[in-house]
């Protein structure tokens, strides 16, 4: 029966100022977020992902379009009416309670009953793991802690929606890898639906099952990983999700031809002569002797499980090619080396100019 | 951290005029704290250690009704200004800049930049006008008078604390279903009070320690303990007023200590 989307954005504006000098934080996003799933805004500092998530809370409104949420429009209820939690970036963790005590001040305000209300907290610091701390105050924590009794707090009054701020940010690495896995772990146990707000192209990868790309307050690409990895919608996106080579390109029948006239079978459904830019992972660049194209390597870095083959063509456009390792650590390469590079038709994403 | 910090400690003659400085400031309170135990009558000669002076200032009825009357003052000023001071300083601080800003800064600070002589005489011809209106000579005056007047000293310090408190609190006290009044009282109030406690001190010592404006409005036989002190030395000079003054200072002392304790104390 729950076939209504979980968040369903409609034609959201944000405009910060008026008339000529007016910041378009948001401008015009459509979006909807189904049940259960584990949505990531992506995107670049000041892209309006925190702003869409700040108008989901309701602590911002929009300036035009309407927000649904479980398929009532909740766009003129203030924050405390909406049935979201957040876990802020900074945590905002009430510094003059307990543990226990921040975890429970959201059922505390929804006037749950006491029983409940204790029933539900020893459950939230058993799933985050603080049994020995739950008496301790925020500031007796470290930076991995708090973070979990954020996330405590912010699941104990089952929300319909769990929205994330770049909750990962202020952790160091190894801490981030093991969150990144707690953060699935209770998405699938509590069955709630979270969005998560990154900058950060690998965490979006490894944690979503949708991501929504942003920038300048506009809504690129929705899609899984695969697909947004592996069919960005344009040069932006691909060039933000991972490494990515670009070569531009003109379409003729059959095939394009490079800026230094080396001619590439591709099937195409474009009009000979339009120009494209053609991208390509430097994992999908192979070396290998029937190659269409000729380059010269330039530079060969070794990184543990891959080599990075850094090559130019004859017109100087730089290509990465990113070659998994022998067992001998050797890929036989060497600087000023001509070489010969091709890759599969799926391979390449073809891209409007 | 190679290069060595600006400090003006090196400078030729510092300790001199520090310790210059210093014997200026406490040289005379020092005085009249070892004279209020003079035995002597005369306000210049030491006739030998004696707490004369304290038992005469605490038998007279006239220091008596002034410290009564300095204390009523004192504590309903404290409170009525800490109020609105409270309420100002989240007016100004718990929202995002705005227009006009530091403009209600200055208005709310007013007391500080006008010099205290010109309120007091404004207030003099003001409250003739009501007091000729309403026929009205009571304690009013005076407790509205220093009220208004402690309104900033109060502002400033619970206008520290709140800046210092991250706005995202509140924003989250909200995001948990905590109304308005809620999110003010189980997060704001219990974060201020320590600004608060701060502030309704200070106000207390300022309004404890007023004679400017005190002394133009009041009706007669309403002295506080300054105004009476000051009626004293225009008579005979007593050593009882040096008792005085050093138990005012006694207790003025003790305020500031803990309004320099519970403002040192963050988080």
């Amino acid at each position: 029966m729950d076939d209504q989307p979980a968040i369903r954005i409609a034609d959201a504006r944000k405009l910060y100022g008026s008339g000529e000098a007016a910041v378009r934080a948001l401008d015009g996003v459509s979006l909807d977020i189904l049940n259960g799933e584990f949505f990531t805004l992506l995107g670049p500092s000041g892209c309006g992902k925190t702003t869409l998530l700040r108008l989901i809370a309701g602590f911002e409104t929009p300036t035009e379009g309407r927000i649904h949420i479980a398929g009532a429009d909740v766009s003129d209820d203030p924050p405390n009416r909406r049935p979201v939690n957040t876990v802020f970036q900074s945590y905002a963790l009430f510094p003059h309670m307990s543990v226990r005590r921040n975890i429970a001040f959201g059922l505390e305000m929804l006037g749950r009953q006491r029983g409940e209300i204790a029933e539900t907290v020893e459950r939230m610091i058993a799933l985050v793991q603080l049994s020995d701390m739950a008496e301790r105050t925020p500031t007796q924590l470290s930076g991995g802690q708090q973070q979990r009794v954020a996330l405590a707090r912010a699941l104990a009054p089952k929300p319909k929606v769990l929205l994330l701020d770049e909750p990962l940010s202020a952790l160091d690495l190894k801490l981030r890898k093991e969150m990144q896995l707690e953060l699935k772990r209770l998405q699938h146990e509590t069955g709630i639906t979270f969005v998560f707000v990154t900058h950060d192209q690998e965490e979006a990868l490894t944690m979503s099952d949708r991501i929504g790309v942003m920038r300048g307050g506009r809504l690129l690409q929705v899609g899984s990983p695969r697909e947004i990895y592996n069919h960005p919608a344009d040069r932006f996106v691909a060039d933000f999700i991972g490494e990515t080579n670009f070569l531009s390109a003109r379409v003729e029948a059959e095939a394009v031809v490079l800026q230094n006239g080396a001619r590439v079978p591709l099937a195409s459904t474009r009009t000979p002569g339009s120009m494209v830019t053609l991208a390509v992972r430097p994992e999908q660049v192979q070396l290998r002797p029937d190659g269409p194209i000729a380059a010269t390597v330039r530079q060969v870095v070794y990184s543990g499980t891959d080599t990075h083959c850094y090559a130019a063509l004859s017109d100087g456009t730089q290509i990465v090619a990113r070659l998994q390792n022998p067992p001998s650590g050797e890929v036989g390469l060497q600087a000023g080396e001509a070489i010969r590079i091709g890759f599969a038709e799926d391979a390449v994403q073809m891209l409007d100019d | 951290m190679a290069r060595r910090r600006f400090s003006v400690t090196r400078f030729p003659g510092f300790a001199p005029i520090a310790l210059t400085a210093f014997v200026l400031l406490y040289a005379p309170i020092i005085i009249i704290v070892i004279y209020s135990f003079n035995a002597s009558d005369s306000v210049a000669l030491w006739g030998g250690f004696s707490l004369k002076w304290y038992v005469a200032a605490w038998g007279n009825e006239a220091v008596q009704d002034a410290t009564l009357r300095s204390l009523v003052i004192a504590s309903v000023a404290a409170c009525v200004s800490t109020i609105v001071a409270t309420m100002a300083a989240i007016a100004t601080t718990r929202r995002s800049r705005f227009r006009g800003q530091t403009f209600i800064y200055v208005m709310i600070n007013q007391p500080l930049m006008v010099p205290e002589i010109v309120t007091a005489v404004a207030l003099l011809i003001f409250f003739a006008a009501i007091r000729v209106a309403t026929g009205y000579q009571g304690l009013g005056y005076l407790i509205l008078a220093h009220s208004a007047f402690c309104i900033p000293f109060a502002y400033l310090p619970i206008r520290a604390r709140l800046e210092g408190m991250d706005l995202s609190l509140e924003t989250a006290a909200a995001d948990l279903y905590a109304t308005p009044w809620m999110t003010f009282r189980r997060i704001t109030l219990p974060l201020l009070a320590p600004g608060i406690a701060a502030g309704a001190m200070l106000a207390f010592v300022i309004s404890l320690d007023t004679v400017v404006i005190t002394e133009f409005i009041k009706s007669a036989g309403q002295d506080t303990l300054p105004t009476y002190m000051l009626g004293q030395l225009r008579r005979a000079i007593t050593p009882e007023v040096n008792a005085i003054a050093t138990a005012l200072l006694a207790l003025t002392v003790l305020l500031l200590t803990a309004f320099f304790l519970l403002t040192r104390r963050r988080g």
